[in-house]
C-alpha cells in the first residue's frame, strides 16, 4: 500500500434529511478518517443545514445524526469549510450552526474552532487544491 | 491514466450509472486503467442479478458484468448501503439470517474502505450522480 497522503475534500451539498446523501456521506468520512489522509469537509447549498444546531427529528421518525458532527474533531477531521453565500441565501449566520471544535495536540490540547466560513470564490480555490473530491 | 469510479444512483431511475458505464467502457477501450468501480447509496441496486428489464431495453446489470468479464473489472457494492437496501451475498445472508441472495456473481460486497483505497490509489476519482 502506498504511503502517499492526499488531500481529500468532501462536498456536502444537500439538506440532512429528505435524502440519505448527508448521512451516508458522513459514514464515508468516518471510515475514511482511518486512512491517514488530509481530510476537509465543505458545506454548501442546502448542505449548510447539516450543521445547523438544535436539530429535532422526532416528528419525521428519522435518526438525528447531527451529534456525529461534533465527534469529527476526535477523528482529526477539523477543517470544516462553510460557504458564506449559501448561509446568506438561506437567512443563516454562523451563530445558527453547531459550535464544532477540535483539540490541538501541538498546543497543549487547546480547543479550536473547526468551522471556517469562506466565500464562494475561496471555496472554488480550496476545491482546486484537492487531490480527491467526493461529492454528496 | 488510472481511474476510480463512484456511482451514487440506482439503475434505470437515473442516468448516472449509464454515464458511468459508457465512461468506464470508453476509458478501458482507450487503454486506461479502472482501479475499481464502487457502488454507493442507491447505486448498490446496480448489482442485483434479479434485474429483469423489458427485452428491448439495455440490461444495466449484465452490461456491467460483461465489462467485468472482459476487462477483469473490480465491481464493489458498499456493504453498509447494501444492507439498508436488501442487497445480499452469501456471507451477508449467513450473518444476518436471510434466506436468499441477490448479488450478481460479477459483483462483490465490501466496505467503504474500498472506496477510500480506490481514491488513494487512482489518479482520478470520478463520481457519477446528482
Amino acid at each position: 500500500m502506498a504511503e502517499e497522503i492526499k488531500n481529500f475534500l468532501y462536498l456536502n451539498r444537500r439538506a440532512p434529511y429528505g435524502t440519505i446523501y448527508a448521512w451516508e456521506s458522513l459514514e464515508v468520512v468516518l471510515i475514511g478518517a482511518a486512512f491517514d489522509q488530509k481530510v476537509s469537509l465543505a458545506f454548501l447549498d442546502d448542505g449548510v443545514f447539516q450543521i445547523v444546531k438544535g436539530q429535532d427529528t422526532t416528528g419525521v421518525d428519522m435518526k438525528n445524526f447531527s451529534p456525529t458532527y461534533a465527534a469529527l474533531g476526535d477523528y482529526d477531521v477539523n477543517q470544516l469549510y462553510v460557504e458564506r453565500e449559501s448561509l446568506e441565501e438561506r437567512g443563516l449566520t454562523v451563530d445558527d450552526l453547531m459550535h464544532l471544535t477540535w483539540e490541538d495536540e501541538d498546543e497543549d490540547w487547546a480547543e479550536k474552532d473547526s468551522i471556517r466560513v469562506v466565500s464562494r470564490a475561496e471555496l472554488a480555490k480550496i476545491i482546486e487544491q484537492q487531490d480527491v473530491v467526493f461529492s454528496f | 491514466m488510472k481511474f476510480a469510479i463512484q456511482i451514487n444512483e440506482g439503475p434505470y431511475q437515473h442516468q448516472a450509472t449509464d454515464s458511468a458505464y459508457l465512461f468506464t467502457k470508453t476509458a478501458l477501450e482507450k487503454g486506461h486503467e479502472i482501479f475499481r468501480v464502487f457502488f454507493y447509496h442507491d447505486g448498490v441496486g446496480n448489482g442485483t442479478r434479479l434485474t429483469t428489464p423489458p427485452q428491448d431495453d439495455r440490461h444495466i446489470v449484465n452490461r456491467w458484468a460483461d465489462l467485468a468479464e472482459k476487462y477483469d473489472l473490480d465491481l464493489v457494492v458498499c456493504v453498509a448501503a447494501a444492507q439498508r437496501r436488501g442487497m445480499v451475498d452469501a456471507g451477508e445472508a449467513e450473518r444476518n439470517g436471510k434466506d436468499a441472495t441477490n448479488i450478481h456473481p460479477k459483483f462483490r460486497i465490501s466496505g467503504l474502505g474500498q472506496l477510500i483505497e480506490a481514491a488513494v490509489q487512482s489518479e482520478r476519482l470520478v463520481v457519477f450522480g446528482d
